[in-house]
């Protein structure tokens, strides 16, 4: 344990208005802290350069999973337990449980939260892969009000975010599935449990009454700064009919949606050939 | 002392008590446990929640106490290593680990006692999966793992 605690705040404001309040008050001086999972990793190798934390562990109005037509709105707070144990999301959106599932252990899935996954913005991220699939949206709340932005937008660059000093994220918004798409997600990792992706694919396809890909998104983490939706490879495919030639053609693009690079896991070689590799699978299930 | 005017006072539970602790807000949960209340049977492992070691439940739930933040325990419930026996009273998974032979240097152990605690208060049969995957954030370097499944699957039939 390597932090100087005595330099650090930990404050719990009441409500939501009370902590946008803080954050109008005293933009960029005050960040929040949920679940913990990954600031209290940096705390405690000496790297938690902020200083100044609120909780928001407690504040209700950022939890809940609510369902309309054609969305379901999961609240900020919603921990990988939730998202497993809710019947909703697991029917309708098996690839962000599944992501759910693998991400850490069961400790860790009872203490982190969606809503501080993506403002961690780590492009290992195992949930935003599976976010970007289902076309998600973040909802930013400030004392002046409430925006959404889309999830694809989202990230500018690696760490970096579409979110005012003065916001926080409150909410996601995912769209209903046809009946009938496919879902493919795969992680891939050293073990089965704690372990951070290599690569990590969440794809969704559905199809028109004559097997034509009416939608299909692809959604692929670890391989670029950020989390990335691959636009080439869903323009090859979209309206088409997946065969081999489709396939092909499918893989070359993607090489212009993703920048593998070489680090402490993975090389940028092998994540260019499992990343065809994943996106060949999931084709396959089309066919 | 200038130092002791961070430091802040909550009240939570520990192991069915009701207590009364200070500390630096952003100090640990195992810390506090370990140092204020002198619960030493929570280990610290790795120090940033792979490991397992550290793990209590908490408010019902299986959590890394390494990465619980002392300002968010206001109001909890906790269970430690210590509180799992009901006095001289072994847990079942506490009897069967030490009949199956589940623990060897014993870092690992009283994780690995909260972890299938924890599952067995919501499945109390699973399957040998279900327990692979609950024990799944505590890992061990001396066993291999096998005695601890056998002891958690023993602990069941009990």
């Amino acid at each position: 344990m390597r932090a100087y605690l005595p330099a650090y705040e930990l404050i719990v404001p009441r409500t939501l208005a009370d902590a946008l309040a803080l954050l109008r008050d005293e933009p960029g001086v005050w960040r929040p802290l949920a679940g913990g999972t990954d600031l209290m990793v940096l705390l405690e190798a000496g790297k938690l350069e902020h200083k100044r934390f609120f909780s928001v562990a407690r504040l209700t109005e950022l939890r809940g999973i609510e369902e309309s037509v054609e969305h379901v709105t999961a609240g900020a707070l919603t921990t990988y337990t939730d998202v497993r144990r809710s019947r909703l999301l697991s029917r309708e959106f098996p690839m962000l449980a599944q992501a759910a599932s693998e991400t850490g252990g069961l400790a860790i899935q009872n203490r982190g939260t969606l809503g501080g996954n993506i403002a961690n913005a780590s492009p290992a991220a195992d949930s935003p892969p599976a976010m970007l699939a289902y076309g998600a949206e973040v909802e930013l709340v400030s004392a002046g009000g409430a925006r959404w932005v889309e999830y694809a937008d989202f990230h500018t660059g690696y760490k970096q975010m579409l979110m005012r000093a003065d916001e926080l994220i409150s909410r996601i918004r995912l769209t209903r599935p046809r009946a009938g798409a496919r879902h493919f997600y795969r992680k891939v990792g050293t073990r089965r449990a704690q372990a951070i992706s290599k690569v990590c694919m969440a794809a969704l396809a559905e199809r028109d009454a004559d097997g034509a890909l009416a939608e299909v998104r692809i959604a692929l983490g670890s391989v670029a700064p950020v989390v990335v939706r691959c636009r080439h490879a869903e323009d090859a495919l979209r309206g088409r009919r997946a065969d081999e030639q489709l396939t092909k053609r499918a893989l070359e693009e993607l090489a212009n949606d993703i920048a593998p690079i070489d680090d402490i896991r993975s090389t940028a070689r092998y994540r260019l050939r499992v990343a065809e590799n994943l996106l060949k699978e999931f084709l396959s299930t089309l066919a | 002392m200038p130092e002791e005017s961070g430091k802040i006072t909550i009240n939570c539970t520990v192991n069915g008590e009701a207590v009364t602790l200070k500390a630096f807000p952003l100090a640990r949960l195992l810390d506090v446990l370990r140092e204020e209340l002198r619960l030493t049977g929570t280990k610290e492992g790795c120090g940033e929640g792979e490991c397992g070691a550290c793990s209590v439940i908490m408010d019902g739930e299986l959590v890394n106490s390494c990465l619980v933040p002392f300002a968010q325990v206001e109001g909890a419930t906790i269970k430690t290593i210590e509180g799992v026996a009901d006095g001289e009273q072994l847990h079942a998974v506490q009897r069967t680990m030490i009949e199956r032979g589940g623990a060897q240097c014993g870092i690992c152990t009283p994780g690995m006692v909260l972890a299938a605690v924890s599952l067995l208060e919501r499945t109390p049969r699973p399957t040998e999966a279900e327990i692979r995957e609950a024990l799944a954030g505590n890992l061990c370097r001396c066993t291999g793992y096998t005695k601890i499944f056998d002891a958690v699957v023993r602990a069941c039939e009990k």
